[in-house]
């Protein structure tokens, strides 16, 4: 599904990415870790076609195409979703607005007839109850005065309604509470099915509970260090990202602050 | 005196013939302002309410009287706010036009007369009213308004009646073989804690080149509430000078919104005297300009009297080398104490070679007071706009859903929900990637 070969992007004059290889199949759920500073969001960024983010060598090949000759929105209609990990706060565009204008471009692209209000309304209403999503926040302008958790929250229903080939979580787990911790997981293993795929970037293992990964990749300054299976992310949750080249000293991947809630 | 208002000079004064048959409070009230006009001419530069504004082209331009004009009801009736009821006074080239007109009915607690008759009817009413507000001494485009001004709607609206719907004026510019000026006058009094709803609509049928000089005072007396809102949307090509002027009694309320979407030079003074205690003023306005358009707001609000509040949030939107000018005034005088007053100016340029002036203007004589203030000039945001395109929305598309959310800030606040909705239509063809948009939940 996803091809990714010997990747540099920089930002500015900052080479953060330098020489990724990564190959995702249908079907399989692939965790990104790595310490802070490591790419991660770069990386995500630069799948989703974030315009500040400048691809210097490499190439990405998605469902055959090459990815990086396509606009973000194209990117997106081809079935890409990017769970941001600051969603954007945007004042007097109504949340469930920009959904429908969301849904039906994708729903264009793929030649199929845009989505009614009724329509619309009627899967709305399925995707808010399987993600206990609030009717309130969904009728405001979007992600305005939402928590961190809400927004996050919105990121994950909005995945529900598109239902991506390829969904890309930067970070969506930072800052959540268990609860919110696992209703992103319920909406993540909602989509996995054998023609979809799923890169979860995460600074911290314990999401990797409740998404579990096919594979894990460990990323250091601007490279992919190590890869192997679910493993992987427990032996760093026991020794921290310290021994990485680059990483601050002992960085731990575990989020101390959802130890102690657990 | 400037020589460029010798042109204009000699029109009113041809049009004092028709004057002769006045009475004598209105002849003096012309007179004096031919005087001031005479005595200042147009403004330039150099003044500081027209700094920014250039209004040359107006005085080189000489403009003739309207010649008569055929305007069919089809043509009103598009430029009408659909689904409101109330009475419609129609102006074509500033000259009432009854047969376009409908009148208020009898029992509705509201009266509209054109000129001639309110002088016939209610001369007394007239006399302590009209031009009372609107002073000229200083304001050059008042004055020559008062000097010259042909015929005009007077509106009177009785104590503790409330009116159902709204009343519309609307003020129609037809294409003239040459440059014609009209001067457009309107006199609102509203009883006490009476409540009305006046929809004043500025439209060209087709592109006019003219001036249209517009004056309008609303007087609340106490208690009586106004919800306001001025739709100029002139073409492109045409000049539009206006003054809306409110003064507001005691615990009375008025709410206006000013949509400046049209004319290749566009001036708007909106003026509120918080005469009586407990006034509250809500002033909002929103502004559009693209091509070489100029559009200017000035606004002032006088906080005369204790506890009075003042809101204003004016938004604009100017793309390619469209300036925008816009001038908070916002005077307490030293008795008008526990005032509270806020003024907000936001405008977006979407390109690198709009631009726009913003200046508040706080002149603060009480000590009890609570003022605030803020302007911002930026542009799309980049996040913002990086987020819909994630989403598969098209850049164009994702560019006017946020062009749109900007000016609904100011929209979304017009009360009568038919006109907010034929505006917020209106607007989403004007404006840059325009869409219909369409509203879930």
């Amino acid at each position: 599904m996803l091809e990714i070969r010997n990747l540099h992007a920089r930002v500015g004059d900052k080479e953060i990415l330098k020489g990724i290889d990564l190959r995702v199949d249908a079907g399989e759920v692939h965790a990104v870790m790595g310490p802070n500073g490591s790419g991660k969001s770069t990386l995500a960024g630069v799948l989703a076609g974030r315009p500040e983010y400048v691809v210097t060598e490499g190439s990405v090949v998605y469902r055959g195409r090459n990815l990086l000759d396509l606009q973000p929105e194209e990117r997106a209609r081809e079935g890409i979703f990017l769970a941001f990990q600051y969603p954007v706060e945007i004042p007097g565009v109504n949340n469930l607005y920009f959904l429908k204008a969301a849904l039906n471009a994708v729903r264009a692209h793929r030649g199929e007839p845009e989505l009614d209000a009724i329509e619309f309304t009627a899967l709305v209403r399925s995707k808010m109850s399987l993600l206990g999503m609030d009717q309130e926040l969904l009728s405001r302008p979007v992600n305005d005065g939402f928590s961190g958790g809400e927004k996050k929250r919105n990121e994950i229903f909005q995945m529900a309604v598109l239902e991506p080939a390829l969904a890309i979580l930067d970070e969506t787990d930072s800052g959540l509470d268990i609860d919110a911790l696992k209703v992103v997981a319920g909406g993540v293993n909602a989509l996995r099915s054998p023609d979809r795929a799923a890169v979860v970037v995460t600074h911290y293992q314990r999401l990797l509970n409740y998404i579990v990964p096919d594979q894990v990749h460990v990323l250091s300054d601007g490279r992919i260090v190590r890869s192997g299976g679910r493993g992987l992310a427990l032996e760093l949750e026991e020794k921290g990202y310290g021994w990485l080249a680059g990483a601050e000293d002992n960085e731990p991947a575990r989020d101390s602050r959802l130890e102690a809630r657990a | 005196m400037a020589t460029k208002a010798s042109a204009y000079l000699s029109m009113v004064e041809r049009a004092q013939g028709s004057h002769a048959g006045e009475p004598a409070w209105l002849r003096d009230l012309r007179g004096s302002a031919l005087a001031e006009f005479r005595r200042a001419g147009f403004p330039t530069t150099r003044h500081e309410d027209w700094r920014f504004t250039n209004v040359a082209p107006i005085g080189d331009t000489p403009f003739v009287e309207p010649p008569p004009a055929e305007v069919s009801p089809d043509e009103v009736a598009r430029v009408l706010v659909p689904g409101v009821a109330g009475p419609v006074l129609v102006f074509v080239d500033g000259r009432f036009a009854g047969k376009l007109s409908t009148p208020a009915p009898p029992s509705g607690g509201v009266t509209l007369r054109p000129l001639a008759d309110a002088l016939l009817e209610r001369p007394a009413v007239l006399e302590a009213h009209l031009g009372r507000y609107a002073t000229v001494a200083d304001r050059p485009f008042a004055a020559l308004n008062t000097a010259s001004f042909e015929d005009g709607a007077i509106v009177e609206v009785a104590d503790a009646a409330v009116v159902e719907g709204a009343i519309q004026v609307v003020f129609l510019s037809t294409v003239t073989p040459a440059p014609a000026v009209s001067h457009p006058r309107v006199l609102v009094l509203l009883g006490r804690h009476s409540q009305a709803r006046v929809v004043e609509t500025f439209a060209g049928l087709g592109p006019t080149r003219g001036l249209t000089n517009a004056v309008s005072e609303f007087v609340l007396d106490e208690g009586a509430w106004l919800d306001h809102v001025r739709l100029q949307r002139e073409p492109g090509s045409a000049f539009h000078v206006g003054r809306a002027q409110f003064h507001v009694g005691r615990a009375a309320r008025v709410s206006s919104t000013a949509l400046a979407l049209g004319g290749l030079i566009a001036r708007l003074d909106t003026v509120a005297v918080l005469a009586g205690e407990g006034a509250d003023a809500t002033l909002n306005g929103l502004y559009l300009a693209d091509g070489v358009r100029l559009v200017d707001n000035h606004t002032d609000i006088d906080h005369a009297v204790p506890h009075g509040t003042s809101r204003q949030l004016y938004k604009g939107i100017l793309d390619g080398r469209a300036r925008g000018v816009f001038n908070g005034r916002v005077r307490v005088r030293p008795d008008a104490q526990k005032t509270d007053a806020r003024q907000t100016n936001k405008t977006l340029l979407l390109s690198d070679d709009a631009q726009v002036n913003t200046k508040p203007q706080l002149e603060i004589f009480a000590d009890d007071v609570k003022c605030t203030h803020g302007a911002t000039v930026g542009q799309l945001s980049a996040e913002a706009l990086f987020y819909l395109r994630a989403r598969g929305i098209g850049e164009q598309d994702a560019r006017a859903m946020l062009v749109r959310a900007f000016a609904a800030d100011v929209t979304g606040r017009i009360g009568l929900d038919p006109l907010r909705a034929d505006i917020d239509r209106r607007l989403a063809s004007m404006l840059p990637g325009g869409r219909v948009a369409e509203v879930v939940a």
